[in-house]
């Protein structure tokens, strides 16, 4: 017998080996591949995918491209490629090789950049690409902003930002000598560096704070006040003023070369000083660099084309396709290169700028920085905001709480489970309870699959999810905190209760968005709907389709639309109001107008959604009741009051409740619209949680905290609405 | 009196198309426009120079990526029928069960139903992923199918349950009376009568797949199984976003999405003037 089992056991065996052979055979003779992602677009994507062909024809290595958005770039980056289901190679700016360290999303670039490639390239991006000694990164090109001139308008007058502001008396009232995006902490990096400041010292400490900072912001003010420069720009706002001939000198990167017209006559320069004679003014720079993934680091043909790819046969042509400022020396040499104007400013332009820290502290510094930068702009004390600024940094950064037992938690979860086990048993004995579970068997052949749905793809993950609030730290080193993070939330970290930016205030907030929009969305919704259901209604059909419009075309756009029409100088909204004799009015500076606009995208978005289900649940009203209605006398107020609003509300009640709760988590309007403008105060907690785990150091614990604490307020709050709901179920 | 309030109602149907479609002028005025987005105030939305060379870029009839661009379309298309598809079909019988039965367990999974409403998403992404990457459904569509099937279940529950219990129970007892089975009963009788309230329900399954893009940028690594929504987020940039494909682009991806919309309120119609049949 044991002899016969064994002989099964050995051919199975051997059919095995067959099978992993016939499995390993095709891919054994596919030649070797290496995956690199990108977010390039354009040119730049073009001249990637041309040197991915040349090389897998020279070296017969296939090399898959990816691009990926850009929002999503760096967080599926951090998702992939710890569970090794990354790329082998990525490229991105040298500034987040801090953040990816850290995440060991990175590995050294070990011979892909050896010493001796060191001295075939600029001395900027080795130090750039250089973290302790050690050199992650290939790097391929330097991005800086510098100074683009239109010639008609502006040359001649670029010795110092002090002499561009001079050509205000030459220009149309229209036009402007400097267009940049001023409250953009990433450009206004220059100016402050042109009074001796930066927005982190190397020491790792906040920079835009002190005599310096305020002195730049200052600055700024006064140049917008003088009408050197428009307020409020946006990137959009500038590309399209330098474009039109309505700004004689801009700030901007080389991104902007490609949005200018074939006709309009202009040449880029680096940035002057602030005045005459100084020294001139240094951007930040970013070294894009091609990185290795760990397991992209161990393979020798991934490590190969990344030397290759920076190195001088690569990097002309980037330059000469894509027009990139690249980093190998030996490109420059090539003629193509070396005469490109453009690409010679900016190359210039790069070699005075300062490279960007990688310390994973500058994630933090932006928001900060941005928010003292619009409070100030919009009128606020510099000496109160930029202060203020620092202080939110520090309070983002601050260490985690020490980490106390987890004895406590883990008696009192054991507790719950073993009363909660005790309750089951004692319920399961009652004999009653058999008969009903025997009398549940049909219904839960219906829910059965839905249940296991739900439970695993939807209660599994938030579980999950909801414990990742017990920690602290990055993801690749979680510490466990207890319940130090709701301490932290429910205290306000130890600032004012009622103060800027703590939990009461944002739900206070939130509690009023939430009642605005539903209020809006259900009335909109429900009186249009009743009016389009009216059988005498001609173009119904057509009038449907329109309002239902705002739904259909995606948020994304939508959302940034309506941020443009609420633009202080040239938005459709002050246009309007103008047209109509009103005076403009800033939308964003403060929190009344700020959070109408946001509510007025969302009612907006919203309303469509109500009107459909108004549309639907009337269906289910037969139509003998209201003409039993009208028949009776009853006017057209009464019939809604008393007919239609009682019939809609148990079918609409469920969606009147979700929509409530969509709402008080719908971040992205506020995020997109106002952008918790002014000075983050119509931040809902929902955008805090995000801002906690995206632009706050990556605090996932802290924000998961956040997420279990909305999740206890409306669970909370809907009780009261499901009493509601079970009321209704027994009259039913 | 009658003429009047049709006036009136005309009216007031007017003026929220009007706020409707305002704001998406300006969407399409950008999309025609080769420039960026308007540069002086303006109440009127109108292209200065219109061109369709923003939807061509879209399209990849520029650089020879149409074949590309098609199967995208194909690969939403697939994604959100599936997603509509699966939600509906998995949350309408539990929809009926929960209008028609008494059950053990149900209430407490009707409040963990609306609890998973209530949670942020911002703390489940990474165990979805987690989830995902043990299924060995990272980076195709059945995985995305699953994930935007999984939260739009919860929705599709409380709205067919809703059209459940709008309808009256008198039918389905009658058809039993008559030696129908439940299932028949279910299938026969209850199904039919909420068919608006289905188009209804499929069409908010629909959109939700339709227009999402982190996760299906997260989850997806290969071009040729990408959605839309991530190719359309492709012309925004770290400094710049390209405005004009990106406006045209959200055009291109709502038409299918009215059609859809138009195919769907024919069916609130007639469910409207068959009521006689349920009265």
């Amino acid at each position: 017998m044991g002899g016969a089992r064994n002989g099964t056991q050995n051919a199975l065996a051997a059919l095995l080996l067959l099978l992993l052979l016939a499995l390993c055979l095709p891919a054994c003779a596919e030649p070797a591949t290496v995956v690199l992602w990108h977010s390039y677009r354009g040119a730049e994507e073009r001249a990637l995918v041309m040197l991915a062909r040349r090389y897998e024809a020279e070296k017969g290595v296939h090399v898959e491209l990816l691009a990926v958005p850009f929002d999503a770039y760096s967080a599926k980056l951090s998702a992939a490629v710890p569970r090794s289901h990354g790329p082998d190679l990525f490229i991105d700016a040298h500034e987040r090789l801090g953040i990816y360290r850290q995440e060991g999303v990175v590995a050294p670039a070990g011979d892909a950049f050896p010493d001796s490639d060191v001295i075939g390239f600029d001395a900027t991006a080795v130090r750039a690409v250089t973290l302790d000694g050690t050199r992650w990164a290939v790097p391929l090109a330097s991005k800086c902003v510098a100074l683009y001139v239109n010639d008609d308008l502006g040359a001649g007058h670029t010795g110092s930002v002090q002499s561009i502001a001079g050509l205000r008396a030459t220009l149309a009232p229209d036009a402007y000598p400097l267009v940049y995006e001023a409250e953009n902490p990433y450009y206004h990096a220059a100016i402050l560096d042109g009074f001796g400041g930066r927005l982190l010292a190397p020491d790792g400490a906040y920079g835009f704070v002190g005599h310096d900072a305020e002195m730049s912001i200052a600055y700024v003010l006064e140049l917008t006040q003088h009408r050197v420069i428009p307020a409020e720009p946006s990137g959009a706002l500038v590309k399209q003023l330098f474009a039109s001939g309505r700004g004689a000198t801009a700030i901007d990167g080389p991104w902007l070369a490609d949005d200018l017209p074939k006709d309009l006559r202009f040449h880029v320069e680096p940035l002057p000083p602030i005045y005459d004679r100084g020294r001139p003014m240094r951007p930040p720079l970013t070294v894009e660099s091609v990185m290795l993934s760990p397991s992209g680091a161990a393979r020798p043909e991934a490590r190969a084309f990344a030397r290759w790819l920076g190195g001088p046969e690569a990097a002309t042509v980037r330059a000469t396709v894509a027009h990139q400022v690249v980093t190998s020396l030996a490109a420059w040499a090539d003629p193509a290169v070396a005469h490109d104007a453009l690409l010679a400013a900016f190359h210039e332009a790069a070699g005075q700028a300062e490279p960007m820290p990688t310390s994973t502290r500058m994630r933090a510094a932006w928001v900060p920085a941005q928010e003292a930068m619009r409070r100030v702009l919009r009128g606020d004390s510099p000496a109160i905001a930029l202060p203020e600024g620092q202080r939110r940094f520090e309070d983002a950064l601050r260490p985690p709480p020490p980490p106390p037992s987890p004895a406590p938690l883990v008696v009192v979860a054991g507790l719950l489970l073993l009363a909660g086990a005790f309750l089951a048993v004692r319920r399961a004995r009652q004999p009653e309870f058999r008969v009903q579970l025997r009398g549940s068997r049909t219904a839960y052949r219906y829910v059965a699959h839905a249940a296991v749905v739900v439970f695993v793809l939807v209660v599994l993950p938030l579980a999950a999810g909801a414990l990742t609030s017990l920690f602290a730290g990055t993801r690749s080193d979680p510490r466990y905190v207890g319940l130090g993070n709701y301490v932290g939330i429910l205290t306000a970290r130890g600032g004012p209760l009622l103060g800027h930016g703590s939990f009461y205030v944002t739900l206070l907030v939130t509690l009023l968005w939430t009642l605005c929009n539903v209020t809006l969305h259900v009335a909109i919704g429900v009186v249009l709907g009743v009016v389009l259901s009216r059988p005498m209604m001609r173009l119904k059909a057509m009038y449907r389709v329109l309002l239902v419009l705002p739904w259909a075309v995606p948020s994304y756009v939508t959302a940034l639309a309506w941020k443009g029409m609420f633009h202080r100088q040239f938005g459709a909204v002050n246009a309007i109001l103008t047209a109509l004799g009103a005076e403009p009015v800033s939308w964003f500076s403060h929190f009344a107008t700020a959070f109408s606009a946001n509510v007025a995208t969302n009612v907006w978005l919203g309303f469509p959604f109500m009107m459909v289900v108004t549309l639907g649940a009337l269906t289910g009203i037969p139509k003998e009741v209201l003409e039993a209605a009208e028949v009776d006398g009853a006017t057209r107020w009464q019939r809604f009051w008393g007919v239609t609003v009682p019939l809609l509300r148990p079918t609409m009640l469920p969606a009147v409740v979700l929509g409530g709760i969509w709402t008080f988590n719908m971040f992205n309007v506020v995020f997109l619209v106002s952008g918790g403008e002014p000075d983050g105060s119509t931040d809902i907690l929902v955008s805090d949680a995000y801002r906690w785990a995206f632009t706050r150091d990556a605090q996932y614990g802290y924000a998961a905290a956040y997420a279990v604490l909305i999740f206890l307020i409306l669970a909370g709050s809907s009780r009261l609405l499901t009493r509601v709901g079970g009321a209704k179920e027994a009259s039913a | 009196m009658r003429r009047l309030e049709g006036l009136f109602a005309h009216l007031l149907v007017l003026g929220a198309v009007v706020f409707a479609v305002y704001p998406l002028l300006w969407v399409i005025s950008v999309a025609l426009s080769p420039g960026a987005m308007s540069d002086h105030a303006r109440a009127i939305p109108w292209p200065e120079h219109a061109s369709l060379d923003s939807f061509a870029t879209v399209l990849g009839l520029r650089d020879g990526r149409a074949g590309i661009f098609a199967r995208q379309v194909a690969n939403s298309l697939i994604v959100s029928l599936a997603t509509a598809t699966v939600a509906v079909g998995v949350a309408t019988p539990a929809a009926y069960a929960l209008a028609r039965f008494r059950f053990v367990g149900k209430e407490p999974g009707m409040r963990v139903l609306l609890a998973t409403q209530m949670f942020p998403a911002v703390a489940s992404a990474v165990p979805l992923y987690l989830l995902l990457e043990t299924l060995h459904l990272l980076d195709s569509r059945a995985g995305l199918v699953f994930v935007y099937a999984s939260s739009a279940v919860p929705f599709a529950i409380f709205q067919m349950r809703g059209a459940f219990e709008a309808i009256p129970v008198d039918l389905e007892e009658a058809a039993m009376v008559d030696g129908a089975s439940r299932a028949e009963a279910f299938w026969k009788v209850a199904l039919p009568a909420v068919r608006p309230a289905l188009a209804v329900t499929a069409l908010f399954a629909f959109m939700a797949a339709w227009n999402e893009f982190i996760l299906a940028a997260t989850l997806l690594s290969r071009e040729s199984a990408f959605t839309l929504p991530v190719v359309l987020q492709r012309y925004v940039g770290e400094h710049d976003t390209a405005w004009g494909p990106f406006a045209a682009g959200a055009i291109l991806v709502s038409l299918p999405v009215m059609a859809l919309f138009y195919v769907a309120q024919r069916q609130l119609v007639a469910g409207l003037t068959a009521g006689g049949v349920k009265g």
